[in-house]
Protein backbone atom coordinates (compact mmCIF):
# COMPACT_ATOMS: atom_id res chain seq x y z
CA UNK A 1 0.00 0.00 0.00
CA UNK A 2 2.47 2.39 0.95
CA UNK A 3 4.39 2.01 -2.45
CA UNK A 4 1.71 2.34 -4.01
CA UNK A 5 0.95 5.44 -2.58
CA UNK A 6 4.80 6.65 -3.29
CA UNK A 7 4.85 6.13 -7.24
CA UNK A 8 1.34 8.09 -7.09
CA UNK A 9 3.12 11.15 -5.69
CA UNK A 10 6.04 10.35 -7.86
CA UNK A 11 3.46 10.60 -11.06
CA UNK A 12 2.08 13.54 -10.17
CA UNK A 13 5.08 15.56 -9.00
CA UNK A 14 6.46 14.29 -12.54
CA UNK A 15 3.18 15.36 -13.88
CA UNK A 16 3.57 18.75 -12.29
CA UNK A 17 7.01 19.58 -13.87
CA UNK A 18 5.63 18.03 -17.09
CA UNK A 19 2.68 21.34 -16.86
CA UNK A 20 5.25 24.09 -15.84
CA UNK A 21 7.48 22.55 -18.52
CA UNK A 22 4.97 22.83 -21.26
CA UNK A 23 3.52 25.99 -19.67
CA UNK A 24 6.45 28.11 -20.00
CA UNK A 25 7.38 26.56 -23.47
CA UNK A 26 6.25 29.70 -25.53
CA UNK A 27 7.94 31.99 -23.46
CA UNK A 28 11.24 29.75 -24.09
CA UNK A 29 10.58 29.80 -27.25
CA UNK A 30 10.03 33.31 -27.60
CA UNK A 31 13.66 34.18 -26.22
CA UNK A 32 15.50 31.59 -28.31
CA UNK A 33 14.45 32.65 -31.05
CA UNK A 34 15.11 36.87 -30.24
CA UNK A 35 19.11 35.44 -29.85
CA UNK A 36 18.75 33.90 -33.35
CA UNK A 37 19.84 35.52 -36.44
CA UNK A 38 16.89 35.74 -38.90
CA UNK A 39 18.25 33.59 -41.22
CA UNK A 40 19.01 30.83 -38.64
CA UNK A 41 15.40 31.02 -37.50
CA UNK A 42 13.89 29.82 -40.38
CA UNK A 43 16.51 27.66 -41.36
CA UNK A 44 16.00 23.69 -41.10
CA UNK A 45 18.22 22.87 -38.58
CA UNK A 46 17.49 25.04 -35.91
CA UNK A 47 16.25 22.78 -33.28
CA UNK A 48 14.36 23.36 -30.04
CA UNK A 49 17.99 24.02 -27.85
CA UNK A 50 20.02 27.52 -27.60
CA UNK A 51 22.54 27.35 -30.32
CA UNK A 52 23.99 30.77 -30.56
CA UNK A 53 23.71 34.57 -29.11
CA UNK A 54 22.75 36.76 -31.69
CA UNK A 55 21.67 40.41 -30.60
CA UNK A 56 21.40 41.84 -33.87
CA UNK A 57 17.69 41.82 -33.19
CA UNK A 58 17.52 43.58 -30.09
CA UNK A 59 20.22 46.55 -31.20
CA UNK A 60 18.07 46.68 -34.66
CA UNK A 61 14.94 47.24 -32.50
CA UNK A 62 16.26 49.66 -29.96
CA UNK A 63 17.74 51.55 -32.96
CA UNK A 64 14.84 51.43 -35.29
CA UNK A 65 11.41 51.73 -33.52
CA UNK A 66 10.17 54.06 -30.80
CA UNK A 67 10.32 51.73 -28.66
CA UNK A 68 11.76 54.44 -25.89
CA UNK A 69 8.71 56.49 -26.63
CA UNK A 70 6.25 53.64 -26.05
CA UNK A 71 7.67 52.43 -22.95
CA UNK A 72 8.05 56.67 -21.74
CA UNK A 73 4.31 57.06 -22.53
CA UNK A 74 3.46 53.57 -21.03
CA UNK A 75 5.48 54.41 -17.65
CA UNK A 76 3.55 57.86 -17.24
CA UNK A 77 0.75 56.67 -18.22
CA UNK A 78 0.81 53.75 -15.63
CA UNK A 79 1.93 55.92 -12.99
CA UNK A 80 -0.41 58.67 -13.53
CA UNK A 81 -3.48 56.48 -13.56
CA UNK A 82 -1.84 54.60 -10.57
CA UNK A 83 -1.55 57.22 -8.41
CA UNK A 84 -4.63 59.23 -9.39
CA UNK A 85 -7.00 55.79 -8.64
CA UNK A 86 -5.44 54.83 -5.47
CA UNK A 87 -5.51 58.59 -4.54
CA UNK A 88 -9.27 59.37 -5.50
CA UNK A 89 -10.53 55.94 -4.64
CA UNK A 90 -9.04 55.87 -1.23
CA UNK A 91 -10.63 59.65 -0.72
CA UNK A 92 -14.03 58.41 -1.84
CA UNK A 93 -13.95 55.06 0.26
CA UNK A 94 -13.05 56.76 3.78
CA UNK A 95 -15.86 59.22 3.24
CA UNK A 96 -18.12 56.44 2.30
CA UNK A 97 -16.73 54.31 4.91
CA UNK A 98 -16.42 57.01 8.04
CA UNK A 99 -18.88 60.00 7.60
CA UNK A 100 -22.30 60.64 7.37
CA UNK A 101 -23.88 62.51 4.50
CA UNK A 102 -26.95 62.65 2.60
CA UNK A 103 -26.09 60.11 -0.84
CA UNK A 104 -23.87 58.28 1.02
CA UNK A 105 -25.28 54.84 0.33
CA UNK A 106 -26.55 55.58 -3.21
CA UNK A 107 -22.47 56.93 -4.21
CA UNK A 108 -21.65 53.21 -2.70
CA UNK A 109 -25.12 52.03 -5.22
CA UNK A 110 -23.59 53.07 -8.07
CA UNK A 111 -20.07 52.41 -7.23
CA UNK A 112 -20.66 48.90 -6.73
CA UNK A 113 -23.22 48.97 -10.09
CA UNK A 114 -20.24 50.88 -11.94
CA UNK A 115 -18.21 47.34 -11.03
CA UNK A 116 -20.97 45.12 -12.89
CA UNK A 117 -20.64 47.68 -16.48
CA UNK A 118 -18.40 46.27 -19.23
CA UNK A 119 -16.33 49.44 -19.81
CA UNK A 120 -15.53 47.82 -23.20
CA UNK A 121 -19.20 48.86 -24.16
CA UNK A 122 -18.67 52.66 -23.45
CA UNK A 123 -15.24 52.55 -26.22
CA UNK A 124 -17.80 54.43 -28.54
CA UNK A 125 -19.01 57.04 -26.96
CA UNK A 126 -15.86 57.81 -25.03
CA UNK A 127 -13.88 58.28 -28.21
CA UNK A 128 -16.25 60.88 -28.74
CA UNK A 129 -15.72 62.35 -25.71
CA UNK A 130 -12.08 62.18 -25.86
CA UNK A 131 -12.25 63.61 -29.24
CA UNK A 132 -14.51 66.00 -28.41
CA UNK A 133 -12.23 67.58 -26.41
CA UNK A 134 -9.75 67.22 -28.30
CA UNK A 135 -7.31 64.57 -26.44
CA UNK A 136 -6.99 62.11 -29.08
CA UNK A 137 -2.90 61.63 -29.04
CA UNK A 138 -2.18 63.25 -25.67
CA UNK A 139 -1.01 61.16 -22.51
CA UNK A 140 -5.19 63.06 -20.96
CA UNK A 141 -6.60 61.26 -23.51
CA UNK A 142 -4.77 57.18 -22.93
CA UNK A 143 -5.13 58.49 -18.84
CA UNK A 144 -8.80 59.90 -18.57
CA UNK A 145 -11.12 56.58 -19.59
CA UNK A 146 -8.71 54.59 -17.36
CA UNK A 147 -9.61 56.55 -14.00
CA UNK A 148 -12.72 54.41 -12.99
CA UNK A 149 -11.74 51.19 -11.08
CA UNK A 150 -14.48 50.55 -8.47
CA UNK A 151 -12.80 47.77 -6.68
CA UNK A 152 -10.20 50.02 -5.22
CA UNK A 153 -13.54 51.71 -3.51
CA UNK A 154 -14.93 48.54 -2.72
CA UNK A 155 -11.62 47.20 -1.20
CA UNK A 156 -10.53 50.00 0.80
CA UNK A 157 -14.31 50.54 2.22
CA UNK A 158 -14.30 47.30 3.39
CA UNK A 159 -10.37 47.77 5.24
CA UNK A 160 -11.31 51.05 6.08
CA UNK A 161 -14.86 49.28 8.21
CA UNK A 162 -12.76 47.39 9.65
CA UNK A 163 -10.46 49.78 11.57
CA UNK A 164 -11.63 49.93 15.37
CA UNK A 165 -13.04 53.26 16.08
CA UNK A 166 -10.87 53.88 19.14
CA UNK A 167 -8.06 54.67 16.62
CA UNK A 168 -10.36 57.68 15.82
CA UNK A 169 -10.28 59.42 19.67
CA UNK A 170 -6.78 60.23 19.72
CA UNK A 171 -6.55 62.42 16.21
CA UNK A 172 -10.33 63.81 17.34
CA UNK A 173 -9.01 64.93 20.60
CA UNK A 174 -6.18 66.88 19.11
CA UNK A 175 -8.78 68.81 16.92
CA UNK A 176 -7.66 66.40 13.50
CA UNK A 177 -9.72 66.47 11.22
CA UNK A 178 -10.81 63.94 8.62
CA UNK A 179 -7.87 64.38 6.56
CA UNK A 180 -5.80 64.03 8.84
CA UNK A 181 -7.70 60.81 10.33
CA UNK A 182 -7.22 59.85 6.44
CA UNK A 183 -3.40 60.53 6.18
CA UNK A 184 -2.44 60.01 9.82
CA UNK A 185 -4.49 56.84 10.94
CA UNK A 186 -6.01 55.28 8.02
CA UNK A 187 -3.48 54.86 5.40
CA UNK A 188 -1.02 53.44 7.58
CA UNK A 189 -2.73 51.34 9.24
CA UNK A 190 -3.34 49.90 5.34
CA UNK A 191 -0.25 50.48 3.51
CA UNK A 192 -0.26 47.02 2.49
CA UNK A 193 -3.56 46.55 1.30
CA UNK A 194 -2.92 50.05 -0.79
CA UNK A 195 0.94 48.88 -2.15
CA UNK A 196 -0.98 45.53 -3.45
CA UNK A 197 -3.83 47.50 -5.07
CA UNK A 198 -1.55 49.99 -6.57
CA UNK A 199 0.57 47.12 -7.99
CA UNK A 200 -2.26 45.58 -10.01
CA UNK A 201 -3.95 49.13 -10.88
CA UNK A 202 -0.51 49.70 -12.67
CA UNK A 203 -0.24 46.21 -14.05
CA UNK A 204 -3.83 46.80 -15.19
CA UNK A 205 -2.80 50.05 -16.94
CA UNK A 206 0.33 48.59 -18.58
CA UNK A 207 -0.99 46.05 -20.36
CA UNK A 208 -4.28 48.19 -21.34
CA UNK A 209 -4.69 47.17 -25.76
CA UNK A 210 -8.03 48.61 -26.54
CA UNK A 211 -8.42 51.79 -25.36
CA UNK A 212 -4.84 53.70 -26.01
CA UNK A 213 -4.70 51.69 -29.36
CA UNK A 214 -8.12 53.61 -30.29
CA UNK A 215 -7.26 56.77 -28.80
CA UNK A 216 -3.59 57.36 -29.93
CA UNK A 217 -2.69 57.48 -34.06
CA UNK A 218 0.45 58.65 -34.13
CA UNK A 219 3.17 56.08 -33.65
CA UNK A 220 5.46 58.28 -31.15
CA UNK A 221 2.08 58.41 -28.41
CA UNK A 222 1.73 54.83 -28.45
CA UNK A 223 2.05 52.97 -25.54
CA UNK A 224 3.85 49.37 -25.63
CA UNK A 225 1.30 46.69 -26.27
CA UNK A 226 0.13 49.34 -29.05
CA UNK A 227 3.84 50.02 -29.95
CA UNK A 228 4.59 46.59 -30.33
CA UNK A 229 2.14 45.51 -32.58
CA UNK A 230 3.29 48.12 -35.81
CA UNK A 231 6.68 46.10 -35.72
CA UNK A 232 5.29 43.77 -37.90
CA UNK A 233 4.05 46.07 -39.92
CA UNK A 234 7.33 47.80 -40.39
CA UNK A 235 9.42 45.23 -40.44
CA UNK A 236 7.22 42.45 -42.67
CA UNK A 237 7.69 39.21 -41.19
CA UNK A 238 11.09 39.01 -39.30
CA UNK A 239 10.18 36.51 -36.24
CA UNK A 240 13.59 37.30 -34.52
CA UNK A 241 13.06 40.88 -34.34
CA UNK A 242 8.66 40.34 -33.20
CA UNK A 243 9.97 38.27 -30.65
CA UNK A 244 12.75 40.84 -29.93
CA UNK A 245 10.27 43.53 -29.11
CA UNK A 246 7.42 41.46 -27.66
CA UNK A 247 10.27 40.41 -24.77
CA UNK A 248 11.45 43.95 -24.21
CA UNK A 249 7.79 45.23 -23.91
CA UNK A 250 6.91 42.21 -21.40
CA UNK A 251 9.97 42.64 -19.41
CA UNK A 252 9.67 45.60 -17.13
CA UNK A 253 5.81 44.46 -15.78
CA UNK A 254 7.26 40.66 -15.74
CA UNK A 255 10.64 41.71 -13.97
CA UNK A 256 7.85 43.92 -11.48
CA UNK A 257 6.37 40.88 -10.82
CA UNK A 258 9.15 38.57 -10.03
CA UNK A 259 10.11 41.25 -7.59
CA UNK A 260 6.67 41.73 -5.78
CA UNK A 261 5.35 38.06 -6.56
CA UNK A 262 3.81 37.87 -3.18
CA UNK A 263 1.97 40.90 -3.09
CA UNK A 264 0.75 40.44 -6.51
CA UNK A 265 -0.42 36.96 -5.71
CA UNK A 266 -1.93 39.03 -2.11
CA UNK A 267 -3.30 41.65 -4.27
CA UNK A 268 -5.36 39.34 -6.99
CA UNK A 269 -6.82 37.75 -3.99
CA UNK A 270 -8.06 40.39 -1.96
CA UNK A 271 -9.56 42.51 -5.11
CA UNK A 272 -11.53 39.28 -6.31
CA UNK A 273 -12.84 38.84 -3.13
CA UNK A 274 -11.37 35.36 -1.72
CA UNK A 275 -9.36 36.83 0.61
CA UNK A 276 -10.29 39.51 2.67
CA UNK B 1 -25.57 77.24 16.58
CA UNK B 2 -21.64 75.42 16.78
CA UNK B 3 -23.62 71.84 16.02
CA UNK B 4 -24.58 73.41 12.64
CA UNK B 5 -22.03 74.46 11.45
CA UNK B 6 -19.71 71.62 12.17
CA UNK B 7 -22.71 69.71 10.37
CA UNK B 8 -21.92 71.90 7.35
CA UNK B 9 -17.89 71.83 7.97
CA UNK B 10 -17.97 67.77 8.00
CA UNK B 11 -20.96 67.66 4.72
CA UNK B 12 -18.06 70.28 2.94
CA UNK B 13 -14.82 67.84 4.08
CA UNK B 14 -17.12 64.65 2.73
CA UNK B 15 -17.69 66.32 -0.58
CA UNK B 16 -14.09 67.20 -1.10
CA UNK B 17 -12.85 64.05 -0.61
CA UNK B 18 -15.54 62.09 -2.75
CA UNK B 19 -14.99 65.06 -5.79
CA UNK B 20 -12.49 64.00 -7.15
CA UNK B 21 -14.01 60.22 -7.98
CA UNK B 22 -17.26 61.16 -8.53
CA UNK B 23 -16.99 64.11 -11.13
CA UNK B 24 -14.71 61.89 -13.33
CA UNK B 25 -16.78 58.89 -12.72
CA UNK B 26 -19.67 61.68 -14.35
CA UNK B 27 -17.43 62.92 -17.09
CA UNK B 28 -15.87 59.18 -18.57
CA UNK B 29 -18.53 56.87 -17.06
CA UNK B 30 -22.04 58.06 -16.76
CA UNK B 31 -22.16 61.02 -19.29
CA UNK B 32 -20.90 58.21 -22.03
CA UNK B 33 -23.60 55.86 -21.02
CA UNK B 34 -26.16 58.05 -21.36
CA UNK B 35 -24.56 59.07 -24.64
CA UNK B 36 -24.42 55.35 -25.69
CA UNK B 37 -28.07 54.83 -24.68
CA UNK B 38 -29.23 58.01 -26.73
CA UNK B 39 -26.98 57.10 -29.77
CA UNK B 40 -28.23 53.81 -30.77
CA UNK B 41 -31.29 55.39 -31.68
CA UNK B 42 -29.96 57.85 -34.14
CA UNK B 43 -28.17 56.95 -37.44
CA UNK B 44 -25.27 59.77 -36.38
CA UNK B 45 -21.76 58.95 -38.16
CA UNK B 46 -18.65 58.76 -35.66
CA UNK B 47 -18.17 62.36 -35.06
CA UNK B 48 -20.72 64.85 -35.59
CA UNK B 49 -25.06 64.33 -35.15
CA UNK B 50 -27.24 61.96 -36.89
CA UNK B 51 -31.45 61.76 -36.78
CA UNK B 52 -33.66 60.54 -34.17
CA UNK B 53 -34.63 57.10 -36.01
CA UNK B 54 -36.45 55.63 -33.38
CA UNK B 55 -35.79 51.28 -33.01
CA UNK B 56 -34.69 51.16 -36.18
CA UNK B 57 -31.30 50.22 -35.30
CA UNK B 58 -32.46 47.39 -33.22
CA UNK B 59 -34.84 46.56 -35.61
CA UNK B 60 -32.20 46.04 -38.50
CA UNK B 61 -30.06 44.14 -35.58
CA UNK B 62 -32.64 41.59 -35.64
CA UNK B 63 -31.85 41.14 -39.14
CA UNK B 64 -28.42 41.61 -39.09
CA UNK B 65 -26.81 38.32 -40.54
CA UNK B 66 -23.53 39.56 -39.85
CA UNK B 67 -24.46 40.17 -35.92
CA UNK B 68 -26.29 37.06 -35.53
CA UNK B 69 -22.65 35.11 -36.46
CA UNK B 70 -21.12 37.49 -34.03
CA UNK B 71 -23.73 36.65 -31.19
CA UNK B 72 -23.46 32.98 -31.92
CA UNK B 73 -19.33 33.11 -32.05
CA UNK B 74 -19.55 34.85 -28.74
CA UNK B 75 -21.51 32.06 -27.65
CA UNK B 76 -18.82 29.77 -29.21
CA UNK B 77 -15.72 31.39 -27.65
CA UNK B 78 -17.99 31.09 -23.94
CA UNK B 79 -18.52 27.48 -24.64
CA UNK B 80 -14.46 26.69 -25.29
CA UNK B 81 -13.07 28.87 -22.99
CA UNK B 82 -15.12 29.31 -19.46
CA UNK B 83 -15.31 25.55 -18.29
CA UNK B 84 -12.63 24.27 -19.59
CA UNK B 85 -10.40 26.77 -18.15
CA UNK B 86 -12.00 26.32 -14.59
CA UNK B 87 -11.10 22.86 -14.97
CA UNK B 88 -7.40 23.55 -16.41
CA UNK B 89 -6.68 25.78 -13.49
CA UNK B 90 -8.41 23.30 -10.43
CA UNK B 91 -6.20 21.10 -11.52
CA UNK B 92 -2.84 23.28 -11.50
CA UNK B 93 -3.91 24.53 -8.15
CA UNK B 94 -4.17 20.95 -6.90
CA UNK B 95 -0.50 20.58 -8.19
CA UNK B 96 0.67 23.43 -6.98
CA UNK B 97 -0.47 22.88 -3.35
CA UNK B 98 1.35 19.90 -3.03
CA UNK B 99 4.59 21.21 -3.93
CA UNK B 100 6.27 22.97 -0.69
CA UNK B 101 8.58 26.29 -0.74
CA UNK B 102 10.46 27.30 -3.66
CA UNK B 103 8.96 24.55 -5.78
CA UNK B 104 6.01 25.67 -4.83
CA UNK B 105 6.80 29.46 -5.47
CA UNK B 106 8.39 28.58 -8.56
CA UNK B 107 5.47 26.28 -10.30
CA UNK B 108 2.98 29.18 -9.17
CA UNK B 109 4.90 32.32 -10.98
CA UNK B 110 5.20 29.85 -14.14
CA UNK B 111 1.73 29.13 -14.01
CA UNK B 112 0.84 33.24 -13.14
CA UNK B 113 3.83 34.53 -15.63
CA UNK B 114 1.55 35.01 -18.87
CA UNK B 115 -1.26 36.69 -17.22
CA UNK B 116 1.04 39.61 -16.85
CA UNK B 117 1.61 40.34 -20.50
CA UNK B 118 0.44 42.65 -22.87
CA UNK B 119 -2.11 40.83 -25.40
CA UNK B 120 0.24 41.97 -27.78
CA UNK B 121 3.07 40.01 -26.79
CA UNK B 122 0.92 36.63 -26.46
CA UNK B 123 -0.40 37.17 -30.22
CA UNK B 124 2.48 37.82 -31.23
CA UNK B 125 4.69 34.96 -29.54
CA UNK B 126 1.55 32.51 -30.69
CA UNK B 127 1.54 34.06 -34.32
CA UNK B 128 4.80 32.73 -34.58
CA UNK B 129 4.99 29.35 -32.81
CA UNK B 130 1.73 28.72 -35.13
CA UNK B 131 3.58 30.07 -37.99
CA UNK B 132 2.62 27.75 -41.46
CA UNK B 133 5.79 27.46 -42.17
CA UNK B 134 8.14 27.76 -39.44
CA UNK B 135 6.29 27.11 -36.20
CA UNK B 136 7.29 25.25 -33.56
CA UNK B 137 3.86 23.84 -32.91
CA UNK B 138 3.28 22.73 -36.63
CA UNK B 139 5.03 19.32 -36.68
CA UNK B 140 2.90 18.73 -33.58
CA UNK B 141 -0.12 19.41 -35.38
CA UNK B 142 1.32 17.35 -38.32
CA UNK B 143 1.43 14.38 -36.42
CA UNK B 144 -2.10 14.77 -35.69
CA UNK B 145 -4.16 15.87 -38.50
CA UNK B 146 -1.25 14.27 -41.47
CA UNK B 147 -0.56 18.04 -42.97
CA UNK B 148 0.49 21.62 -41.22
CA UNK B 149 -2.65 24.07 -40.79
CA UNK B 150 -2.72 27.50 -41.47
CA UNK B 151 -4.68 27.78 -38.02
CA UNK B 152 -5.84 31.28 -38.22
CA UNK B 153 -6.93 31.37 -41.54
CA UNK B 154 -8.69 27.55 -41.10
CA UNK B 155 -12.67 28.67 -40.21
CA UNK B 156 -12.36 25.61 -38.13
CA UNK B 157 -9.46 25.69 -35.95
CA UNK B 158 -9.60 29.41 -35.58
CA UNK B 159 -11.56 30.23 -32.85
CA UNK B 160 -10.36 26.53 -30.71
CA UNK B 161 -6.67 28.00 -31.10
CA UNK B 162 -7.85 31.53 -29.75
CA UNK B 163 -9.45 30.02 -27.10
CA UNK B 164 -6.30 27.76 -26.41
CA UNK B 165 -4.18 30.86 -26.43
CA UNK B 166 -6.39 33.08 -24.28
CA UNK B 167 -6.67 29.93 -21.69
CA UNK B 168 -3.03 30.35 -22.23
CA UNK B 169 -2.82 33.78 -21.36
CA UNK B 170 -5.56 34.55 -18.74
CA UNK B 171 -5.61 30.93 -16.57
CA UNK B 172 -2.81 32.52 -14.08
CA UNK B 173 -5.38 34.76 -12.33
CA UNK B 174 -7.86 31.24 -12.61
CA UNK B 175 -5.01 29.10 -10.69
CA UNK B 176 -4.41 31.79 -7.80
CA UNK B 177 -8.01 32.17 -7.17
CA UNK B 178 -8.21 28.33 -6.42
CA UNK B 179 -5.04 28.45 -4.15
CA UNK B 180 -6.83 31.26 -2.11
CA UNK B 181 -9.45 29.08 -2.00
CA UNK B 182 -7.62 25.54 -1.36
CA UNK B 183 -6.09 27.86 1.65
CA UNK B 184 -9.19 28.42 3.05
CA UNK B 185 -10.23 24.53 3.43
CA UNK B 186 -9.22 23.66 7.11
CA UNK B 187 -7.13 20.88 7.59
CA UNK B 188 -9.20 19.49 10.13
CA UNK B 189 -11.67 18.33 7.40
CA UNK B 190 -8.76 16.42 5.70
CA UNK B 191 -7.15 14.61 8.91
CA UNK B 192 -10.66 13.56 10.09
CA UNK B 193 -11.17 11.92 6.02
CA UNK B 194 -7.65 10.20 6.58
CA UNK B 195 -8.49 8.80 9.73
CA UNK B 196 -11.82 7.52 8.51
CA UNK B 197 -9.58 5.72 5.67
CA UNK B 198 -10.37 8.09 2.94
CA UNK B 199 -9.02 7.35 -0.22
CA UNK B 200 -7.34 10.41 -2.16
CA UNK B 201 -10.28 10.80 -4.97
CA UNK B 202 -12.91 10.70 -2.02
CA UNK B 203 -11.15 13.50 -0.23
CA UNK B 204 -11.03 15.21 -3.27
CA UNK B 205 -14.80 14.68 -3.87
CA UNK B 206 -16.33 14.17 -0.54
CA UNK B 207 -14.12 17.54 1.04
CA UNK B 208 -12.57 19.57 -1.81
CA UNK B 209 -14.95 19.81 -4.37
CA UNK B 210 -18.03 20.82 -2.19
CA UNK B 211 -15.93 23.12 0.29
CA UNK B 212 -14.09 24.58 -3.01
CA UNK B 213 -17.14 24.74 -4.93
CA UNK B 214 -18.31 28.90 -4.05
CA UNK B 215 -14.75 29.95 -5.49
CA UNK B 216 -15.42 27.49 -8.58
CA UNK B 217 -18.31 29.30 -9.11
CA UNK B 218 -17.09 32.35 -9.00
CA UNK B 219 -14.45 31.58 -11.26
CA UNK B 220 -16.70 30.39 -13.96
CA UNK B 221 -18.94 33.09 -13.42
CA UNK B 222 -15.60 36.13 -13.53
CA UNK B 223 -15.05 34.16 -16.43
CA UNK B 224 -18.56 33.84 -18.32
CA UNK B 225 -18.09 37.54 -18.27
CA UNK B 226 -14.36 38.32 -19.03
CA UNK B 227 -14.88 36.13 -22.02
CA UNK B 228 -17.95 37.40 -23.17
CA UNK B 229 -16.04 41.04 -23.75
CA UNK B 230 -13.35 39.25 -25.80
CA UNK B 231 -11.84 41.67 -28.39
CA UNK B 232 -7.92 42.26 -28.65
CA UNK B 233 -7.12 38.24 -29.29
CA UNK B 234 -9.32 37.74 -32.17
CA UNK B 235 -8.19 41.55 -33.60
CA UNK B 236 -4.67 40.59 -33.20
CA UNK B 237 -5.29 37.03 -34.41
CA UNK B 238 -7.70 36.53 -36.93
CA UNK B 239 -8.80 40.06 -37.32
CA UNK B 240 -12.46 38.34 -37.34
CA UNK B 241 -11.41 35.91 -40.40
CA UNK B 242 -11.62 33.53 -42.35
CA UNK B 243 -15.42 34.24 -43.69
CA UNK B 244 -16.31 36.22 -40.24
CA UNK B 245 -15.82 32.87 -38.95
CA UNK B 246 -14.07 34.25 -35.36
CA UNK B 247 -16.29 37.59 -35.80
CA UNK B 248 -17.20 38.79 -32.59
CA UNK B 249 -19.30 41.38 -30.83
CA UNK B 250 -17.16 43.73 -29.27
CA UNK B 251 -15.72 43.38 -32.76
CA UNK B 252 -18.55 44.30 -35.01
CA UNK B 253 -19.08 47.65 -32.71
CA UNK B 254 -15.09 48.30 -33.15
CA UNK B 255 -15.98 47.91 -37.32
CA UNK B 256 -18.84 49.77 -37.78
CA UNK B 257 -17.94 52.91 -35.60
CA UNK B 258 -13.95 53.08 -36.47
CA UNK B 259 -14.41 51.61 -39.92
CA UNK B 260 -17.35 52.24 -41.28
CA UNK B 261 -18.38 55.18 -39.46
CA UNK B 262 -21.82 54.09 -38.17
CA UNK B 263 -21.68 55.63 -34.80
CA UNK B 264 -25.67 55.32 -34.25
CA UNK B 265 -25.57 51.72 -35.21
CA UNK B 266 -22.26 50.95 -33.26
CA UNK B 267 -23.48 52.30 -30.43
CA UNK B 268 -26.93 50.03 -30.99
CA UNK B 269 -24.40 46.57 -30.72
CA UNK B 270 -22.29 48.09 -27.79
CA UNK B 271 -25.83 48.81 -25.86
CA UNK B 272 -27.06 45.26 -26.11
CA UNK B 273 -24.05 44.05 -25.03
CA UNK B 274 -23.82 46.10 -21.89
CA UNK B 275 -27.09 44.92 -21.56
CA UNK B 276 -26.48 41.26 -21.45
CA UNK B 277 -23.09 41.57 -19.60
CA UNK B 278 -25.10 43.56 -16.75
CA UNK B 279 -27.53 41.44 -16.50
CA UNK B 280 -25.29 38.29 -16.14
CA UNK B 281 -23.39 40.66 -13.40
CA UNK B 282 -26.54 40.60 -11.77
CA UNK B 283 -26.93 37.00 -11.70
CA UNK B 284 -23.43 36.58 -10.41
CA UNK B 285 -23.67 38.83 -7.37
CA UNK B 286 -26.78 37.06 -6.72
CA UNK B 287 -25.67 33.85 -6.82
CA UNK B 288 -22.55 34.57 -4.66
CA UNK B 289 -24.08 36.44 -2.39
CA UNK B 290 -26.90 33.17 -1.92
CA UNK B 291 -23.62 31.36 -1.71
CA UNK B 292 -21.80 33.73 0.99
CA UNK B 293 -25.10 32.89 3.33
CA UNK B 294 -24.60 29.03 2.56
Amino acid sequence: MKSVKKIENWVLTAGTFLAAALWIFPLYWAFITSIRSEERVVSDGAGILPDEINLTSYVDILWNTNLINWYINSIGTAIIITITVILSGMMCAYAISQMRFPGRRILYGVVLASFMVPSQALIVTQFILINDMGLINTWAGIILPQLIVPVVIIVYKQFFDAVPKEMREAVVLDGGGDYTLLFKIYLPLNWGITTALAIITFIMAWNQFFWPFLAVTTEDMMTIPVGITQVKDAFGVFYARLMSVALLGAMPVAVAYLIFQKKVTEAVMISSGVKG
Amino acid sequence: MPMLTNRRKEMAVAASLVAPFVLTFVVVFLYPTIRLVQLSFTNAPLIGSGEWVGFDNFIRLLSDRLFLTSLKNNGYFVLLTVVPTTAVALGFALMIRRLRGALQALALAIFFLPYILPVSVVTQIWTWMLDFQFGVLQPVIEFFTGKPVSVFKNPYWVMPTVAAVTIWWTNGFNVLLFIAGLRNISKDYYEAAQLDGATRRQLFTKVTWPLLWPVTALVLTLQLILQLKIFDQVYLLSSGGPFNSSYVLLLMVYREAFQLNHGGYASTIALVLFIIIAMLSVLQFQLLRAGGRR
